[in-house]
């Protein structure tokens, strides 16, 4: 069906010149591939601004779950559709920064083949231990983890997720070179990090602070410039004396390259308007989220935001050998 | 116990309001309609619903979303039963029993007796989560990577035990099952394992498209070999509802069907695929007579349908008391309270205890819909296998096929259950079985990785199955399970089953 919607909605790009075909975008509902499984993170986001965009845009955004391969499946697919605004997609930090390190064979360029159409959310991450950890603060636990480096296990979602590419870089910013054991997803990580089996890990807000309040595990730091409303006790890295560590599991909107710059500009519109939603804001900050400044919100702070997270991803992660192909 | 019995009845109070009755039935009745349809498991028709919640308030939404789930569970077995295709891992033993009891025209007894046995252990389940919820979180985290891989491996066992016919080619079966489950990417590494560079094999194969090719393609092939039985399914309906006879063989499954589901669902991992596996063998080793299991078997269906059922209500505790996900349809789950404001976990009990109470009661509500709604259809779905089978067939393929896309939108999905089709009928025609190798499947994943985690964990150390008492208890009980299907005299018996 989407098949031939799509060679439809090509005749009719030939047919009519470029320009009228746009004024009245959008008048068809618009597909956003979330290149995860839905109710993770991501989709979770994509979920909350759809809802607001559809609205401002007089169209339904209709949210296609394509996941595989650490979400590069999902972002192909949608890379290489028709670049006319009905295929949009909601990207993050792997799949346009780490990804181009982790899959050599990846078969897009998140700097090069994209219309950014603005950040939706960042989610802050924060280093979390194992309730009985003797350290009391980052200095100590760091301390602890360069001392029993061949004791100390950390736990990671598996290669290429958000807590494997920031617990990379943790370890590489500290110097420790820690055991990695991996798991298939958050969920089973944490229940081992609550039992104690393994010591730490580093993840997202929305996965870690329900187990940081309810004292299960405890919170070393959050890895953002200020304190999170939903964990108010829990210093920042800089105040913590670690102010290198400065990382945030963001979720963008992008279209593929070749998007007309009007239609752009109508999603960024809609995406704008969804992020200055009292009610949209409120539902991404109790999940711990955070809104970005109307910088990131824009395609330019978008485009150098994706140029610079992959510049830093790339050698961060081929130093410590990982790769996901 | 005050305490118990005040808890529930605030839980009642909100689950009985008139909008969340409503909701519990809706979310039962849509989960059922959309859950019969073959390979739409649980996991693709709550991801297919959950937009439809969103306008409610999260309670309501979330009374709904557990009504769907226990709906699409109960259709999973409603297709397991008539059309041999188990939606998901936990319902491939009720098609062992339960379609032969179809092809014997006692499709509509099979689904009865799976209604009544859910109900039940539905209903075991919602008071034991509800007196035992909070205690029993203890007992996710005493599980580690050690205690699971030896799980695992006495759960192997159990495949061993499980099968029929040849020991040799039950174990043979088992192996490639393990075997198909290392395709893809390592998880340790990120290296890709015998994927020949094929991107689609990258995140290794589907559980739904391996159950689907060599469940559901496989028995339409096998069909269309030789229709005349399978009017013979047509013609003989038979009764609709068991009776008594059909009660005092079932009771016994039931109860312990629903402790051993009960048991295993709290696991983490997803403990709960294992639950009918078990209660099946369990079956089979108690009855007087193992031979009539895989011929219809009442008991082969009782057991691991309670089993399932309470499985996939405990499941709910780790969720609800740590807020952690034992498996992926608990992982949606957390998803779908999360996109209404709600994040799982150890606060939620005080925090939101209406929520909280509110939603365990409503299990017990939908489990009641459960049964309210299924037994008036078991009619219904009873009647779909007199359509003759030239037109019933494309439409299961059809079903199948969307079924299959519905889950991750990839075409190379639906080319493999044709693939895996292929290869099940071949299976079925040099008399293999399909069962064990799916249990190889779903196990041997779990096996690797937590084996490794072990290791990695203690160094390398192999001790350390034994050093933990929980896993040398398990690693015992495998062994001496073991023995006992390869003592002679019971070898004998399994020959005998095969040569019959």
């Amino acid at each position: 069906m989407k098949k031939i919607a799509l060679a439809l909605a090509a005749v009719a790009g030939i047919a009519a010149t470029g320009a009228q075909a746009q004024q009245n975008y959008p008048n068809r509902p618009i597909t956003m591939i979330v290149p995860f499984a839905a109710g993770g993170p991501t989709d979770v986001v994509a979920r909350i601004v759809t809802d607001h965009m559809s609205r401002t845009l007089g169209q339904q955004i209709v949210i296609e779950n394509v996941a595989g391969a650490g979400g590069t499946t999902g972002i192909t697919r949608a890379a290489q559709s028709q670049p006319d605004g009905y295929t949009i997609m909601m990207g993050h930090m792997g799949t346009h920064g780490a990804a181009p390190a982790l899959y050599p064979n990846l078969k897009y360029d998140p700097t090069k083949d994209f219309a950014p159409i603005g950040m939706a959310a960042g989610t802050p991450i924060l280093i979390v231990a194992k309730k009985d950890l003797p350290a009391s603060d980052l200095k100590g636990f760091i301390e602890y983890v360069k001392t029993n480096a061949d004791k100390v296990n950390q736990a990671h979602a598996g290669v290429g997720s958000v807590s494997h590419t920031t617990g990379v870089l943790f370890d590489s910013i500290v110097g420790t070179k820690p055991t990695m054991v991996a798991y298939r997803g958050t969920g089973p990580a944490l229940n081992d990090l609550m039992a104690g089996t393994v010591d730490f890990m580093t993840d997202q807000i929305v996965n870690v602070a329900p187990q940081i309040q309810g004292g299960n595990i405890k919170a070393y730091a959050i890895a953002t410039p200020e304190r999170s409303p939903a964990l108010p006790n829990v210093p920042t890295t800089k105040e913590a004396g670690l102010g290198d560590y400065q990382v945030s599991a963001w979720n963008a909107v992008f279209a593929p390259k070749g998007t007309p710059n009007d239609v752009v500009a109508k999603l960024n519109d809609a995406l704008v308007k969804a992020l200055a939603d009292e009610n949209t804001k409120k539902r991404l900050l109790d999940l711990g989220g955070v809104i970005p400044s109307a910088e990131e919100q824009s395609p330019e702070g978008l485009q150098k935001l994706v140029d610079s997270e992959v510049a830093r991803w790339t050698p961060v992660l081929q130093a410590a050998g990982a790769k996901a192909e | 116990m005050g305490d118990f019995a005040s808890n529930l009845s605030l839980g009642f109070g909100v689950a009985l309001s008139l909008q969340n009755l409503g909701l519990a039935f809706l979310g039962c009745l849509v989960g059922s309609l959309i859950g019969v349809l073959p390979g739409v498991g649980p996991i693709a028709t709550i991801a297919m619903l959950l937009p439809i919640t969103f306008g409610l308030d999260p309670i309501g939404a979330l009374i709904m979303l557990a009504g769907i789930y226990y709906g699409a569970q109960y259709g999973g077995s409603t297709t397991a039963i008539l059309v041999n295709i188990p939606g998901e891992a936990t319902s491939v033993v009720t098609a062992l029993d339960g379609h032969q009891m179809a092809r014997q025209g006692r499709a509509g007894i099979a689904l009865g007796i799976a209604a009544i046995g859910s109900f039940f252990a539905g209903t075991v389940a919602t008071l034991v989560i509800a007196a035992l919820g909070a205690p029993l979180t203890g007992l996710a985290l005493i599980f580690g990577p050690t205690e699971y891989f030896s799980l695992m491996t006495m759960g192997l066992v159990f495949a061993v035990v499980l099968a029929r016919g040849s020991i040799l080619k039950a174990i043979a079966m088992i192996l490639v099952g393990v075997l198909l489950s290392t395709v893809g990417t390592d998880l340790e590494t990120g290296e890709e394992r015998m994927t020949f560079g094929l991107p689609f094999l990258v995140d290794g194969i589907d559980f739904a498209v391996l159950a689907m090719g060599v469940f559901g393609i496989a028995e339409i092939l096998r069909n269309l070999d030789h229709t005349e039985t399978r009017d013979v399914v047509r013609q003989a309906i038979g009764r609709l509802l068991p009776n008594r006879d059909d009660f005092r063989h079932s009771y016994k499954p039931v109860l312990r069907g629903t402790f051993i589901g009960a048991a295993l669902g709290i696991l983490p991992g997803n403990g709960a695929v294992l639950g009918p596996f078990a209660a099946y063998t369990l079956e089979k080793k108690l009855a007087k007579d193992p031979r009539r299991f895989g011929q219809g078997a009442i008991e082969g269906v009782a057991g691991p349908e309670s089993a399932n059922n309470a499985g996939a209500q405990t499941s709910f505790i780790p969720l609800l008391t740590l807020g952690i996900p034992p498996n992926a349809v608990m992982a949606l789950m957390v998803g779908a309270m999360t996109i209404h404001g709600i994040v799982p976990g150890p606060q939620v009990m005080t925090r939101n205890p209406d929520l909280f109470w509110g939603m365990i009661a409503s299990m017990w509500i939908g489990n009641l819909m459960l049964l309210v709604i299924n037994l008036p259809l078991v009619g219904m779905w009873v009647r779909l296998l007199k359509v003759p089978y030239r037109l019933m067939f494309p439409a299961i393929l059809m079903f199948c096929c969307i079924g299959i896309y519905s889950i991750n939108s990839l075409p190379t999905d639906v080319m493999f259950i044709a693939f895996f089709g292929l290869v099940g009928y071949m299976l079925i025609k040099f008399g293999f079985e399909p069962a064990p190798m799916l249990l190889g499947f779903v196990l041997g994943k779990l096996m690797e990785e937590n084996l490794r985690r072990a290791l990695i964990l203690s160094r390398g150390d192999m001790m350390t199955f034994i050093e933990h008492p929980i896993s040398a208890v398990l690693l015992a009980i495998a062994a001496i399970l073991l023995i006992v299907a390869l003592l002679p005299s019971i070898r004998k018996g399994r020959d005998e089953v095969f040569t019959e």
